[in-house]
């Protein structure tokens, strides 16, 4: 579904991101790209998002070139993401809004959009009802998460992309977090794409993971974890061999 | 022997001629003659500063280039332009409107255009990721997020807008609470009258505090609902 074919990004100051970068995802996968802080993971997905284009090479979805933001592409990322002036309700209505606004163009909207509103099959679904109509700044870290979740997933997306999208809440919160994500994944088949810094979050939720190392970097270093996201897997010898092995060679990177 | 000055009067002696004055003297007619420069300066503010202060804040070249020149302007105090402004706009209320508008023009740009820099580059990002191109961003992100900064600017220059307004209507006009203050107070030394018209410049003052106070409940519920 996703494919980087020779790609090349430098930030404007000029270090070079990724150098001639090939990779791929298979729809419904679950990867996970983790790394050190500065190793270009951000960057990965600003890129898969269509907000930035690549200096060289091209990032195919779907065997099209990504030229900007696409309609079936979800992005979640770590907090600041919701509109501090709108209540729940609406911040979970606006990727819908904005499909009205600009109607189904193909560009901004797919061209089969029918204008809706409704989010409200969503904000129970994520438990959000009760909270519906108060303000971001009112509810907590882990319930703004979800809202970001209901923001994305009613526009029905096939990708979805989130950047350390748990690392800021609780233990109990970010696991119970994981796990709908995992239910979501699975019930919705979506094409799942996470970033983190975190060693475990990346075995939880990754069956591959993408290593970043200091950049440029080249060649995908890829772990492959078939066990991962499954519900039972953190509890078994598999998820404690798995950390090891990550966190062995997370320390061979720094 | 100082408090029996007639320049002092007891508070219930202005008290009674504030209510004479508005109910059978022409204090109201002046009063709405003052209302209304600060309603159409504030509008026409409002309907310039902020969209200007919009394009600024999400442009850092523009903002380059013009910052040097509003920073220059900004600190003047724009009751040194009254002649000036006299002088090319005439007599009537257009000269007073413009003065007004010149003390808030300022205060809503330089506000608006940080609240729009200060905008996190996550919302952006978040909120392109769901569709928006440059006129959905402007709907949904920058002019909700530049009212917050109108009303405060506002907020912030009632004091100076009253101040400047009194010193412009001195000047080549009969109507305004800052005729009337000086007509009593230094033509007809009419004390009580003169302290009427500043209890009722002082009133006005309150009622626009109020009036964004309102404003402020009535369009950004999320900043006062914590």
């Amino acid at each position: 579904m996703i494919e980087f074919v020779s790609l090349t990004y430098a930030y404007p100051d000029g270090q070079t991101i990724f150098k001639d970068f090939s990779w791929g995802v298979q729809r419904a996968e679950s990867w996970v790209v983790l790394g050190p802080s500065g190793c270009g993971k951000t960057t990965l997905l600003i890129l898969l998002a269509g907000l930035r284009a690549p200096l060289a090479g091209q990032v195919l979805i779907d065997g099209k070139p990504l030229l900007r933001p696409r309609p079936h592409t979800g992005l979640i990322l770590q907090d600041y993401g919701l509109l501090p002036w709108a209540t729940v309700r609406e911040n979970a209505a606006l990727g819908l809004r904005i499909r009205t606004f600009y109607g189904p163009d193909g560009k901004h909207a797919p061209d089969e959009f029918q204008p809706a509103q409704d989010v409200d099959p969503w904000l129970s679904r994520l438990g959000l009802a009760p909270f519906s109509d108060q303000y971001p700044g009112q509810i907590s870290g882990g319930q703004r998460q979800r809202t970001a979740i209901a923001r994305t997933l009613a526009l029905q997306p096939d990708l979805l992309l989130m950047d350390e999208p748990f690392s800021s809440l609780d233990a109990p919160t970010r696991e119970g977090l994981q796990r709908l994500t995992l239910e979501l994944w699975r019930e919705q088949s979506l094409t799942l794409v996470t970033v983190t810094h975190s060693i475990e979050e990346a075995a939880v939720l990754g069956e591959k993971i993408l290593l970043l190392g200091q950049p440029p970097n080249t060649t995908p270093a890829v772990v492959e974890n078939p066990g991962g996201a499954d519900a039972e897997f953190p509890d078994s010898p598999g998820y404690f061999a798995l950390v090891r092995d990550l966190r062995r060679r997370m320390a061979a990177i720094e | 022997m100082l408090l029996n000055l007639p320049i002092l009067p007891a508070p219930l002696t202005v008290g009674q001629t504030f209510v004479q004055e508005l109910v059978r003297g022409k204090l109201l007619e002046h009063l709405l003659a003052s209302l209304w420069r600060v309603a159409a300066s504030t509008v026409l503010a409002v309907l310039t500063a902020a969209p200007a202060g919009l394009l600024l804040g999400q442009s850092a070249r523009l903002n380059r280039i013009f910052s040097p020149l509003i920073y220059l302007l900004y600190p003047v105090p724009k009751v040194v332009l009254v002649p000036i402004v006299l002088l090319f706009f005439g007599i009537g209320d257009f000269p007073k409107i413009i003065i007004i508008f010149l003390v808030l023009f300022f205060q809503i740009l330089v506000l608006v255009r940080d609240q729009a820099a200060a905008i996190r580059p996550e919302l952006i990002q978040s909120v392109r990721s769901l569709g928006a191109g440059r006129r959905g961003l402007f709907r949904f992100v920058y002019l909700p997020a530049s009212l917050p900064a109108i009303l405060t600017a506002l907020r912030q220059s009632v004091g100076t807008a009253v101040a400047v307004l009194y010193v412009a209507e001195l000047f080549a006009t009969q109507r305004g609470l800052g005729y009337y203050i000086y007509l009593n107070g230094s033509t007809l030394f009419n004390y009580p009258a003169m302290y009427a018209g500043i209890v009722a410049l002082s009133l006005m003052g309150l009622g626009l505090y109020f009036g964004v106070d309102w404003l402020e409940r009535r369009l950004c519920p999320w900043q006062t609902a914590h």
